[in-house]
């Protein structure tokens, strides 16, 4: 710690030049920041869903439907604590590029299996209460300027009402949020109540989706998975059965390589930094040889030379990656209000710590080969240099 | 005028000069943008390989007729009746066998997995005809032969061959109620039906148990015949329908992914470029500092600021063009022409498509380059103007 | 003759210029007193500053003995070398060698992190060293605020602050007027006639030398003369 000053002295050598390379690194460490909590988005809903909830779809497709029967037989299995019909509503607001997720699901079953979404109890009464009710997340009802008694016309993408009309009328009585703020994108929804959807499309009717169960037990799931899809082997309906986990980690993996285009945009980000960073060491090492030989003259041994030079290289990537990963704490919140679905987006402690991890190594790469440059120097020749 | 371009070329010409002995900082601006050039043109040529993708699927001459109110095919539901109405409608072209060519089409999803996964993907299973061969003449079958009618047998798109598994000839693949069996692939010239697996309509709806198709799509007499055939059903009380030209509809099918990787593609680069910037001007702050006294010296012997100022921001720009040529030819050779498959949202299933790093994308990513070397260049430029000319002297 | 605390037997230095190998030492004896403040003179290339290098433990001989305060150092590794410098010697340069981004205190406390001290302890012998060069009242400024002569005061005061059995000074005054010379070579000889060090220092300029107790000439790597100053 002693060397510490004479570490940051060394940086301060010129101002300019580290700043500027500080700015670069702390821009590549932004850009993680950002990046990295759009992916943790992507993947959140493999993380949070319950081990204990099971998802139901047909064995072909989820696009399928499958009849409404299936409930009362899925319910009948011993380990079932509770199972919810739930259909894809796929409608939109005013125009189809307001996008977000609306599911006609079985209201009671459906909001006591999802704890994680919270509803005042009044709400949730209204909500049981007013057939053509529907909740729907608060980010949403933010995006939209919906106030609770609000009428929400919604186009019809998929199911028409049953005289041919294109536009259901909804009545706002509930607005919920998540436990837990940074699961928000994963509940960015509307709820619809599945009794009125079946009732008012125009076929269809008398069937559902996909069905979510609650187990008793989440060391059953695979046992009631195999269980449930057995109820209806060879039948006209067959299903398929995953826990919401696997479920929710099929889709996101059909997106597209999210991960891997991230991954591939920051290896270029940070293959460029080496080069940038590296160039910065090599000169700050160059410019300061006959003083790295004083230190050498005074007694600094070879290591301990080094040790100051890849010092140097730690601070500097250190503080710019801190730097970095506080723009994108602070420009984070405003990102995820532009863009829909991202709500929650945060910096989680484990990209911090993979950051500054990143940041160490970085610091290594490019700080070595000056700072062997510097242990192997020759004291006479360099000091033979002026 | 002709004294200060001689001037500025003289400079230039000195700076240029002295590039190789300070090739280690140079390169801080040319790897620098190249890296914000790569990943700018990667990212476009991603959108723009998706948006050709859907952009060339069809032909202004045939038309694809869906429920009124339906956004895309899966939603849209057409009973058989509406279907013949929309068969029969004034503006279809007749086919060989003398009827109208125009075929009542099933869609629907199946699951299968990508080569070396497991998860399911979103494969688009279409119910047509054997006539689909005459309807959309782009398609060719080039391994095997067609599907027999009335038969669980499967053609599959060459693209969707190459992304999935389990689609050689001869492989079973669970399209509905069971496994079918591949007889052969088909090529559409890489467009959205490629990633497709086309079957029977009749055998599909029987297997699916479904008695109503999805979608009509029809060939039309001419391009010109759309709007006449588009009245003509919207004014027909028997049916609810809507009419788009193939192009059109396909091409709408793309906004959304387009604009996602668009605006990711744009933000990554803006953030990147600031990065770069910040070399660049790392990097021309150093050139004009160990050329102080050159600078000085020719200042000194009566040169002007302006060549001064000119020069140092030409360097700039070179270094900059180099790098942003380096980071398109990078993009160029490592992502033309990838296949990727993603789910497209906006019809809920797969579409393989390939990167295009196209002439303009390269264009843009030059003009980014040599945007970031102006400004990387203009304050360093500024301050070897203004440098104290004795001082400089005396320094060296 | 008192003890001696430098003494070098037989030493021979070459190195090899591209085909050539050219012998800057012969066979050099020599041995320095404790309380000495010697003057080592001689041309260019005469070999003066490559016996001083051997001398402070910068460089190794190729062949002979360096004894320096009874510990042979001809064969130390070179980071036993780093260690044993920081212990015995304290340098002084033409052209001072400061680190620029340190103000003069924290320049003179460098040889002193390598020391267990504490912080505190430290900071004390910082001021001593500095009130010893006469430059209290500049420990917080910048070399590039400092003149000539005051930077070399902070480069001596950085030399004496470990309290090393020898200084070694390489043309200490070879970049300053006459006049702050003399006040630079007053300082030496005022810290070898009331601080005891021993002190051996290059110099071409025979005014310097003549603020030395002893004088030794050098010519193509041999002594060829030794005398003692009145």
């Amino acid at each position: 710690m002693k060397y510490l000053p004479l570490i940051w002295a060394a940086l301060g050598r010129r101002k300019p030049r580290t700043i500027l390379t500080g700015l670069s690194i702390a821009v590549a460490f932004l850009l993680y920041g950002m990046l990295n909590a759009v992916n943790v988005a992507f993947n959140n809903g493999v993380e949070i869903a319950g081990v204990d909830r099971l998802v139901t779809t047909g064995r072909y497709s989820i696009t399928q439907i499958l009849p409404y029967g299936h409930e009362a037989q899925i319910r009948s299995l011993p380990g079932v604590e509770q199972v919810a019909a739930s259909n894809w509503f796929g409608g939109y607001y005013q125009d189809q590029r307001n996008f977000f997720p609306q599911f006609a699901v079985e209201q009671e079953a459906y909001l006591s299996m999802y704890p994680e979404i919270v509803l005042p109890a009044e709400q949730k009464q209204a909500f049981f209460n007013t057939r053509t009710g529907v909740v729907v997340a608060k980010t949403l009802a933010e995006r939209f300027h919906w106030k609770l008694g609000d009428k929400i016309p919604m186009q019809a993408g998929i199911w028409p009402l049953k005289d041919g009309g294109n536009v259901w009328t909804f009545d706002l009585v509930g607005i919920f949020d998540t436990a837990n703020p940074k699961d928000r994108s994963q509940y960015e929804m509307m709820l619809i109540r599945y009794d009125y959807f079946d009732e008012a499309r125009q076929f269809a009717k008398g069937t559902a989706g996909w069905y979510v169960s609650k187990i008793k037990n989440a060391n059953e799931a695979g046992t009631l998975a195999k269980q449930i899809d057995a109820l209806f082997a060879n039948s006209p309906n067959e299903t398929r059965t995953d826990t919401e986990k696997a479920f929710n980690q099929g889709f996101i993996k059909q997106l597209g390589d999210i991960g891997l285009i991230i991954r591939s945009i920051l290896g270029a980000v940070f293959f460029t930094l080496l080069f940038l960073t590296g160039n910065t060491m090599m000169q700050s090492v160059r410019e300061r040889i006959p003083e790295l030989a004083v230190l050498k003259t005074l007694g600094y041994s070879d290591p301990l030379v080094l040790a100051l030079v890849l010092g140097e290289s730690l601070l500097l990537t250190l503080i710019a990656a801190l730097v970095g990963l506080g723009l994108a704490t602070i420009l984070l919140p405003g990102m995820a209000a532009h863009l829909p679905g991202f709500s929650g987006l945060t910096i989680t402690a484990q990209a911090a710590v993979a950051a500054l991890g990143i940041a160490t190594l970085l610091a290594i790469v490019v700080g070595l080969p000056p700072a062997l440059r510097a242990m192997r120097l020759d004291i006479v020749t360099a000091l033979s240099g002026h | 005028m002709a004294n200060a371009i001689q001037q500025i070329s003289a400079v230039t010409a000195m700076n240029l000069r002295s590039v190789p002995s300070r090739l280690g900082t140079s390169m801080v601006i040319v790897i620098g943008i190249a890296g914000v050039v790569g990943v700018l043109v990667a990212l476009l040529s991603m959108a723009r390989g998706f948006e050709l993708t859907l952009a060339t699927t069809g032909r202004p001459d045939r038309a694809i007729v869906m429920r009124g109110g339906s956004n895309d095919e899966l939603s849209s539901v057409l009973m058989r009746d509406q279907a013949q109405v929309v068969m029969d409608a004034p503006g279809v072209a007749k086919g060989s066998d003398g009827k109208p060519l125009a075929i009542g089409e099933l869609y629907m999803i199946t699951d299968i997995a990508k080569r070396g996964a497991t998860t399911p993907n979103n494969v688009v299973v279409r119910g047509t005809t054997a006539r689909v061969l005459e309807l959309r003449p782009e398609a060719k079958i080039v391994e095997g032969r067609m599907f027999t009618p009335g038969v669980r047998e499967v053609v599959v798109g060459r693209t969707a061959q190459k992304q999935f598994a389990g689609l050689n000839i001869g492989d079973k693949v669970d399209v509905r109620d069971g496994p079918w069996t591949v007889v052969g692939v088909f090529d559409s010239k890489g467009d959205v039906h490629e990633s497709e697996l086309w079957v029977d309509v009749d055998a599909l709806m029987t297997a699916s148990r479904r008695q109503a198709y999805n979608t009509v799509t029809a060939q039309l007499l001419s391009a010109d015949a759309f709007r006449a055939y588009k009245d003509a059903l919207t004014s027909d009380p028997r049916v609810t329908v809507q009419a788009q030209r193939e192009p059109d509809y396909y091409a709408s099918r793309s906004e959304s992914l387009n604009q996602l990787i668009t605006v990711l593609g744009y933000s990554v680069a803006v953030i990147m470029g600031i990065g770069a910037l910040f070399g660049a001007l790392n990097t021309m702050y150093a050139a004009v500092a160990t050329r102080s006294v050159e600078i000085a010296t020719l200042r000194a012997i009566g040169f002007g600021s302006g060549p001064v100022v000119v020069s140092v921001i030409l360097e700039a720009l070179a270094l900059a063009a180099a790098g942003g040529v380096l980071g398109g030819a990078i993009a160029y050779v490592f992502f033309n022409g990838y296949t990727v498959s993603a789910l497209n949202m906006q019809t809920f299933s797969q579409v393989a498509f390939q990167f295009r790093v196209t002439p303009d994308l390269l264009w843009k990513g030059v003009i980014w380059a040599c945007g970031i070397g102006l400004l990387g260049g203009l304050m360093p430029a500024v301050r070897a103007a203004r440098l104290p000319i004795v001082d400089a002297l005396r320094s060296a | 003759m008192s003890e001696a605390i430098v003494s070098l037997r037989g030493v021979s230095k070459s190195y090899v210029r591209g085909k050539q190998s050219v012998e800057v030492l012969q066979k050099l004896d020599l041995s320095i007193s404790r309380g000495d403040f010697l003057a080592l003179m001689g041309p260019s290339g005469s070999g003066k500053t490559t016996l001083l290098n051997l001398i402070g433990g910068l460089d190794h001989p190729s062949a002979g003995e360096v004894v320096v305060g009874g510990q042979r150092i001809d064969q130390l590794s070179s980071g036993a070398l780093a260690q044993w410098r920081s212990h015995h010697v304290g340098f002084v340069f033409q052209f001072y060698n400061l680190l620029g981004v340190l103000s003069a205190e924290k320049n003179v406390e460098l040889p002193l992190l390598l020391t267990p001290l504490s912080k505190a302890q430290r900071a004390r012998h910082v001021a001593t060293a500095l009130e010893i060069v006469g430059l209290a009242d500049r420990a917080k400024h910048k070399p590039s605020e400092l003149s000539g002569g005051q930077a070399q005061r902070v480069a001596i005061a950085r030399a004496l602050v470990a309290d090393p059995t020898l200084l070694v000074c390489d043309e200490p005054t070879g970049d300053l007027d006459r006049k702050t010379a003399d006040e630079i070579l007053g300082l030496l000889q005022t810290l070898n006639r009331q601080h005891g060090k021993t002190i051996v220092m290059v110099t071409h300029d025979p005014k310097a030398a003549e603020y030395a107790t002893h004088q030794l000439h050098m010519d193509k790597g041999r002594l060829i003369e030794q005398s003692a100053n009145a």
